[in-house]
């Protein structure tokens, strides 16, 4: 299998507070690898250095055979290719559901006016949100706009998603909903990865779980060897204190 | 009785004078608009020239006042540069300049009052700096903006009255040499108040309103 992802030796530091120390990995097409780690440990730094929302200060990331890390390459060429769903939705207030969809492929030009209505369409009954089309973001509740932003990254046709804490600014009854839609995400094949705390979430469906502290990943398995069989004690630890 | 014999007499000079009012004050905001936008661009971008015009521009308009303005473009830089200026043109240069400072730091706030994860989720898509601006910040600065850009244009009007210094004939001046030649000062007075106590209380409904259709869906 190619590697969707190529992580070698990634620093980057915030003035002087360096977040991420050495980091490497490589992540498969098709492959779901899912971030955990207490809060400071850098995962989700690691993860917005993936589309280069976070300016890298070492080391190199090369998705889809493109190095983010070469002047010459055009991220906004890239980062259409790689979806990305954030914590708090990030949904644009002044536009409805559908035109939150549609937004991207037409200001982008990838699709007529009518491959775009047609795929936002698609896409929200995949979501299951096919009666909110023309209403604004403020009238949903947060499991509705986080199957939203999902909606809205995949109406770019990725080829890879990065989920930033997808499901913890939720109440509670609301996280199933979002997890499910990641799920059948999962089943159709999309490369996907997910900074989340929900263990159940990452012992399911995950086929590699990265266990981050300190700016290192600790320690990488699967899900069984990584949540039954830890090996390293800061895992052991921080695994104690969520499972 | 004698003040309403007066406010007919001298309505049509009034409605001359307050044509030019807003003329003035409507050009000089368009202009500072203009102003606003380029130093607030200016002062976000990485260039350490560009941050230092910036803020050099805005430390002169707000550590000085007003008056000192006018008499240092009106009076000073003709001496020193042996020109004329056009009452007209002049009323505008001023304004404007003053405008535009204040502009500058409500475009700013309006554009830092969007949240950061606008401009991530639109770059995330793949939308390129300047599209997410148009597309998505902007749109929502301007909203929150516009109450504040009302606020400036009433600021504006009042400041018009100062232009009454060399000559140009709006409300204020128009009422100056009424008075001089009626000696009505207390009516006259009054009146010019009413005449700019009626544009801004019209100005400040316009704000509340807009100021509540600023949420979206609600």
């Amino acid at each position: 299998m190619a590697s969707k992802i190529i992580v070698k030796n990634l620093i980057k530091s915030f003035g002087k507070l360096e977040v991420l120390k050495d980091v490497s990995t490589e992540i498969e097409e098709g492959e779901v690898v899912v971030v955990i780690g207490p809060s400071g440990s850098g995962k989700s730094t690691f993860l917005r250095c993936l589309n280069c929302l976070e300016e890298i200060n070492g080391g190199t990331i090369i998705v889809d055979g493109y190095d983010l890390t070469d002047k010459k390459t055009d991220l906004n060429k890239v980062r259409q290719n790689i979806g990305m769903v954030f914590q708090h939705f990030n949904l644009f207030p002044h536009k409805t559901v559908k035109e939150n969809i549609m937004l991207a492929p037409l200001t982008l030009k990838t699709m007529s006016r009518e491959e775009a209505s047609q795929k936002a369409d698609e896409l929200l009954r995949q979501v299951g949100l096919s009666d909110k089309t023309n209403i604004y973001p403020a009238q949903l509740s947060g499991g509705q706009k986080q199957r939203v932003a999902i909606a809205r990254s995949l109406a770019m046709n990725p080829d890879v998603m990065l989920f930033d804490e997808p499901t913890s600014a939720l109440d509670p009854e609301m996280v199933g909903e979002v997890l499910n839609v990641m799920k059948d995400l999962v089943r159709m094949g999309m490369t996907m990865v997910v900074v989340t705390h929900e263990m159940g979430f990452a012992r399911e469906v995950g086929d590699r779980i990265l266990f981050m502290d300190g700016g290192y990943i600790v320690e990488e398995g699967t899900p069984d060897q990584l949540l039954n069989h830890a090996r390293e004690p800061r895992t052991i630890d921080f695994l104690s204190k969520v499972l | 009785m004698k003040f309403f014999e007066l406010f007919y007499k001298y309505l049509p000079t009034y409605l001359d004078a307050m044509v030019i009012t807003v003329e003035v004050t409507l050009m000089s905001l368009a202009i500072a608009t203009i102003l606003g936008i380029i130093f607030c661009l200016f002062k976000l971008s990485k260039f350490k020239v560009l941050q230092f015009l910036s803020d050099t521009y805005l430390s002169i308009i707000r550590g000085t006042p007003l008056v000192v303005q006018i008499l240092f473009i009106f009076f000073g830089l003709p001496m020193a540069f042996g020109f004329k200026w056009q009452i007209m043109v002049v009323s505008v240069v001023i304004l404007s300049l003053n405008a535009g400072a204040y502009m500058t730091e409500l475009i700013r706030g309006g554009i830092e009052a969007v949240d950061k994860g606008q401009m991530e989720a639109a770059r995330s898509l793949g939308l390129s700096y300047g599209q997410a601006m148009r597309k998505i910040v902007l749109p929502q600065a301007v909203r929150t903006m516009l109450p504040s850009i009302i606020n400036q244009f009433i600021v504006t009007l009042k400041d018009s009255s100062l232009l009454s210094f060399f000559g140009l004939r709006e409300l204020v001046q128009n009422t100056r040499i009424i008075v001089s030649n009626n000696m009505e000062y207390f009516i006259m007075y009054a009146i010019v108040g009413i005449y700019y106590w009626v544009i801004v209380s019209i100005l400040t409904a316009a704000a509340k309103m807009i100021e509540k259709r600023t949420t979206y869906g609600k």
